[in-house]
């Protein structure tokens, strides 16, 4: 019988952590499965960051790293410098990427450091609980923004691939979703760019991904996937921001 | 072995290269930037990298990227750059991993001065970062013993996979002296089969995972338990400490780095005039030659700790002393350097005491 469905070689065969109808599980998948059919399992080295995904590296079968909060590209960046033949990204949160680790990923896209950044944006806080992150959507309820992000009291959320793109060093700067499957194949196609425009030498790539964080919303999963559809799509829209030919 | 004239900050640069550094990462402040520049010219000429990073938060991750792909890397800096790093040196001690920490310390607090200090001892000796955790720290006091330490530095880093800092002041990275750089030849270490460098599945290895997170505490009581043996070797092998005229002294000056210099002149002339006065400069400051330091104090009259600080390796001495005879403090802080005649008055007063 043919085997139309498996478990990618670059996923490791455990449980993940997330809770159900989180995002993050498709997207650690898809990352994996960019990584078989590129087949460059044994010449990757993942980054995990501090946030929901902090024990990436018992998911991907690969060398791993788990980084201080928000530095996974400064990681990245020591560990390519000393070998330049290996494929290594980041996986990181948008509290990780956009907040603690702004000054990080800024820099890594202009030197254009030959790494691959997964970016998911959930627009919240999730491993900590809820607070607000720097892509809370304004109106959007979080624990440390109980009434809704305000812009007065707690100024505007980032558009980080849009921010990015205005830079020389990246060589692909795109935005994708998970939310339905038109998307995540989409996501998938972006991803397996990013890894192969790595892999050619062509510059820094980031892959930012919109996800759901259905516990810390206070939505059901299928719910979730609607919010996000709904309410970040519009501020936070799809597409190529950055791509050199 | 030529001897040549080399600034402090540039021969424990070309030290560290002779020793097989070849990763750089830092970020600019005064009075180190003598590293991270000679380093920018040299590393590519070995095929090595060096990295301006965007903060000195960057530049110690940077290092640890590159550590746990099993390179030799060094990282330099002062007093409020090293502050900044202590969140990343606690991950690398964390993540048993292996590199070299240059403190190039100035005067503290805050801003401070760009002047030569000691203020940083605690920060150094006490883990300055977040957790249960020790390093190897090393005081040179002239220029040639930075240089053999540098080189030391990256060896015990290696054999114990924990970092080490090298601590100067800036007297020690600014001044010229006479260098012979010694011909560096590697011991036998560890091999560095625990390294991110790409897992093939059917290596035999296992994958290897550069982490510090423990999220069960039954774990993380253990791997505590693991570091505190390794602290517990570094504590029984690595000790360093130099003494002077000890066998007769009444006055014991313990300092380090250029104090020690500055006090080793004190104590000659004080010599000359009858005066029986010994020195212990610690080497390492951790771990502390409290042994030594104990036993002098149990024939001596009186101790006397001089530093660049308020006064913080003094905590130290007087823990080592245990009350057997009085512990006087001289301390000259914000980057003023005690001269000769100021050490010289201070062991002329006690000596009036005795
Ligand atoms: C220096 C530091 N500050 C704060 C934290 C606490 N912390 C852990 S995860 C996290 C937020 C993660 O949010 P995000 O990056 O959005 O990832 P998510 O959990 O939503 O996937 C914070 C603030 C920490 N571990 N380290
Ligand atoms: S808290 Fe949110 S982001 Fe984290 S695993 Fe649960 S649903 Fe996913």
């Amino acid at each position: 019988m043919a085997v139309v469905f498996d478990r990618p070689k670059a996923l490791c065969d455990v449980p993940l952590h997330y809770c159900p109808g989180c995002t993050h599980g498709i997207i650690h998948r898809l990352v994996a499965e960019a990584i078989d059919e590129l087949g460059v399992q044994d010449k990757t080295i993942g980054v995990a960051p501090v946030g929901c995904a902090v024990f990436a590296y018992n998911y991907f079968n690969c060398d791993m790293y788990e980084a201080a909060h928000g530095r996974a590209p400064a990681v990245a960046t020591g560990c390519k410098r000393t070998q330049k033949d290996k494929v290594v990204f980041t996986y990181q949160g948008d509290g990780d990427l956009a907040s603690i680790g702004a000054a990080e990923i800024v820099h890594a896209a202009t030197r254009g450091e030959l790494i691959t950044t997964i970016f998911v944006n959930n627009a919240i806080y999730g491993m900590t609980g809820g607070q607000m992150a720097p892509t809370t959507l304004i109106g959007q309820k979080s624990t440390t923004s109980p009434l809704g992000r305000d812009v007065e009291r707690n100024g505007n959320p980032i558009r980080v691939s849009e921010m990015l793109a205005t830079l020389d060093g990246p060589a692909l700067i795109q935005r994708v979703s998970v939310h339905d499957v038109k998307h995540i194949m989409e996501a998938k196609k972006a991803i397996k760019k990013a890894f192969e425009y790595q892999i050619a030498g062509k510059g820094f790539t980031l892959i930012e991904v919109l996800s759901t964080c259905p516990t810390n919303w206070g939505l059901s999963a299928v719910e979730s996937l609607k919010w996000l559809e709904e309410n970040m799509i519009p501020k936070y829209p799809l597409g190529v921001m950055k791509e050199v030919q | 072995m030529q001897r040549q004239m080399m600034k402090g900050n540039e021969a424990i640069a070309e030290a560290a290269v002779q020793a097989g550094c070849r990763y750089f990462f830092g970020y600019p402040i005064t009075p180190q930037n003598e590293i991270p520049e000679y380093m920018s010219l040299r590393l590519p000429q070995v095929d090595g990298a060096f990295l301006q990073a965007e903060s000195e938060v960057s530049a110690i991750n940077m290092v640890y990227g590159a550590a746990g792909a099993g390179a030799r890397v060094m990282t330099s800096s002062s007093s409020p750059g090293i502050s900044l790093k202590q969140e990343g040196i606690s991950y690398i001690v964390g993540a048993e991993l292996p590199c070299v920490i240059v403190n190039i310390v100035r005067g503290g607090p805050g801003l401070g001065s760009i002047q030569p200090s000691q203020s940083d001892y605690y920060q150094a000796t006490r883990g300055g970062g977040h957790g249960d955790y020790r390093m190897c720290v090393y005081a040179p006091a002239t220029v040639q013993e930075a240089v053999e330490l540098t080189q030391k530095a990256f060896d015990v880093a290696d054999k114990y996979r924990n970092p080490v800092m090298l601590l100067g002041d800036g007297v020690i990275g600014q001044m010229m002296e006479p260098v012979s750089m010694p011909e560096y030849k590697m011991p036998v270490l560890p091999q560095k089969d625990w390294a991110a460098t790409g897992w093939n599945p059917n290596s035999g290895r296992a994958r290897a995972v550069i982490n510090s997170l423990y999220i069960d505490s039954a774990e993380l009581e253990q791997h505590n338990i693991k570091l505190q043996k390794k602290y517990d070797a570094i504590a029984e092998n690595e000790l360093l400490y130099k003494t002077e005229q000890l066998d007769d002294a009444d006055i014991v000056i313990v300092a380090y780095g250029t104090t020690a210099r500055i006090a080793l002149t004190a104590l000659r002339r004080a010599r000359e005039q009858g005066v029986k006065v010994g020195l212990i400069r610690p080497i390492t400051l951790w771990p502390f030659p409290s042994e030594v330091i104990a036993k002098a104090s149990s024939s001596a009259k009186q101790m006397l700790v001089v530093e660049m600080s308020m006064g913080q390796m003094v905590d130290d001495v007087k823990l080592a002393v245990q009350g057997n005879c009085p512990v006087q403090f001289y301390g000259r802080t914000g980057g003023m350097i005690p001269g000769v005649n100021e050490i010289y008055e201070q062991i002329m007063h006690l000596k009036e005491g005795l």
